[in-house]
């Protein structure tokens, strides 16, 4: 018998589930920007509670970096018993992730502010609330959008592993695809993971040189 | 309902049944740790020697960072089933390669970066005392870059151990399994029981790791914290 041909690349795939794709893409970038939002939200107001105080710092940092080990796979088994199976349970797993990537940044960045930059405010009578918000932050900027984009990407390759409580966004047509041995659903599904990564990684990217447009003018932040 | 999970998982894994025998918990953490070893060991074989030339020569940093962002963006899930659907075949074969790639980056960064750490200075004070670029290698600039080396073998040791439950998914053993039909069969307590076994894995290679880091690092150089 003539083996069945079962290319990785077939285009008359993509035109025949094109529902299925554009669904699975639309549950993997929603998934991915409230996850980014929730956790942003949440790192803020910790790494601002964490900066200048050591004590602070070191537990957040220590917890999140307890959770950051925590495998997904893993985590998602823990949640799924209380959570359900399905949409929470992906999301709070992802928050926990970018969680402990946002955190550090945000308080290396504001670790990082020059401190003569501080002073100089000081002088200038700012107190703490102001100084944080038109000073510091501001200047640690940089590292928050580093931090935003390494988060960002590595949550879009995290939501596939939301497949286990099956909702895994392009993870699902790459199982799908596993089980039912159709090489081209895998590889479409992994090719689309990866460009929203890219896209989303360059969007931060310009997003983060409008709102610093001093780092293009000679000085380094 | 949330209660009977908990005592669920507590019951399944109070069962003296469950950790002996065939297909019990201690075999299962014995299979997942030798995938895990076995894939970084593959992963150290081609990330060490490449890291360590590349920091050695100063140069490369940018390939380097294009693989760290680049393995960053590829789902290792999908890897593994892309892997899984060649003739490489189901089960831990395809696993131990996915999860060996991935552990190839943080070895590599680390390596690079440990030996580009090293003092210009250091490296001309060891020229001037007659070393041979190899001598200089081996007896200063790996020693003085250990700390970061280590670091970098921590991470991926924890990532791989992380990783390898991945293999429950694709029909290969270690622990991820009971995750994955507990899941598939609705029992919970079990579904909880695996996690917990999972996580408390990890974190127990990550206190380990913390420890070897700590032997690696050469005792002047010890007052120098190094995480990444």
């Amino acid at each position: 018998m003539e083996p069945v041909a079962n290319p990785w690349f077939s285009w008359s795939y993509v035109e025949r589930n094109w529902g299925d794709i554009t669904t699975a893409v639309s549950q993997h970038t929603t998934l991915t920007i409230q996850a980014m939002v929730i956790a942003f939200a949440i790192a803020l107001p910790l790494a601002v509670l964490a900066h200048g105080r050591p004590r602070v710092a070191t537990a957040v940092l220590g917890a999140t970096g307890a959770l950051y080990t925590i495998p997904s796979l893993a985590l998602f088994a823990i949640l799924a018993p209380f959570t359900g199976i399905g949409r929470t349970t992906v999301l709070i797993g992802l928050v926990a992730y970018a969680l402990l990537i946002l955190v550090r940044n945000i308080v290396v960045g504001l670790e990082g502010v020059d401190p003569d930059v501080r002073d100089a405010a000081r002088g200038l009578g700012y107190g703490r609330a102001r100084m944080l918000l038109t000073v510091e932050l501001p200047n640690a900027l940089p590292a928050v959008i580093a931090g935003l984009r390494v988060a960002t990407v590595s949550t879009v390759a995290l939501v596939t592993i939301g497949v286990v409580v099956g909702f895994g966004g392009l993870g699902q047509l790459m199982f799908r695809g596993f089980n039912s041995s159709y090489r081209a659903e895998i590889l479409t599904a992994t090719v689309l993971t990866v460009a929203i990564a890219v896209v989303a990684d360059l969007l931060i990217l310009a997003l983060g040189r409008l709102m610093t447009p001093w780092t293009r003018t000679g000085r380094a932040a | 309902m949330n209660d009977s999970v908990i005592e669920q998982a507590f019951r399944w894994l109070n069962d003296p049944l469950n950790w002996t025998g065939r297909n019990g918990i201690l075999e299962r953490t014995g299979e997942h740790l030798g995938m895990s070893a076995l894939a970084v060991l593959l992963a150290a074989a081609v990330a060490l020697p490449v890291g360590i030339w590349l920091g050695h020569r100063r140069k490369g940093t940018g390939v380097v960072v294009v693989v760290a962002n680049a393995s960053r963006a590829l789902p290792t899930f999908a890897l593994l089933l892309i892997f899984a659907s060649t003739t490489i075949g189901f089960g831990n074969r395809p696993t131990v390669l996915a999860v060996a790639i991935f552990a190839i980056p943080p070895i590599l960064t680390n390596a690079c970066a440990g030996l580009l750490g090293v003092d210009a200075d250091v490296r001309d004070a060891a020229r001037g005392m007659g070393m041979s670029g190899r001598r200089s290698l081996l007896l200063v600039e790996i020693p003085l870059a250990l700390p970061l080396i280590a670091a970098g073998m921590r991470t991926a040791v924890v990532q791989v151990i992380a990783t390898v439950t991945l293999a429950g998914l694709v029909g290969g053993g270690g622990l991820g399994p009971l995750i994955v039909t507990g899941l598939g069969t609705r029992r919970f307590g079990e579904v909880l029981a695996g996690g917990l076994l999972v996580a408390v894995l990890c974190l127990v290679a990550e206190v380990l790791m913390a420890g070897v880091q700590r032997l690696a690092t050469p005792a002047p150089m010890r007052s120098i914290v190094v995480r990444t």
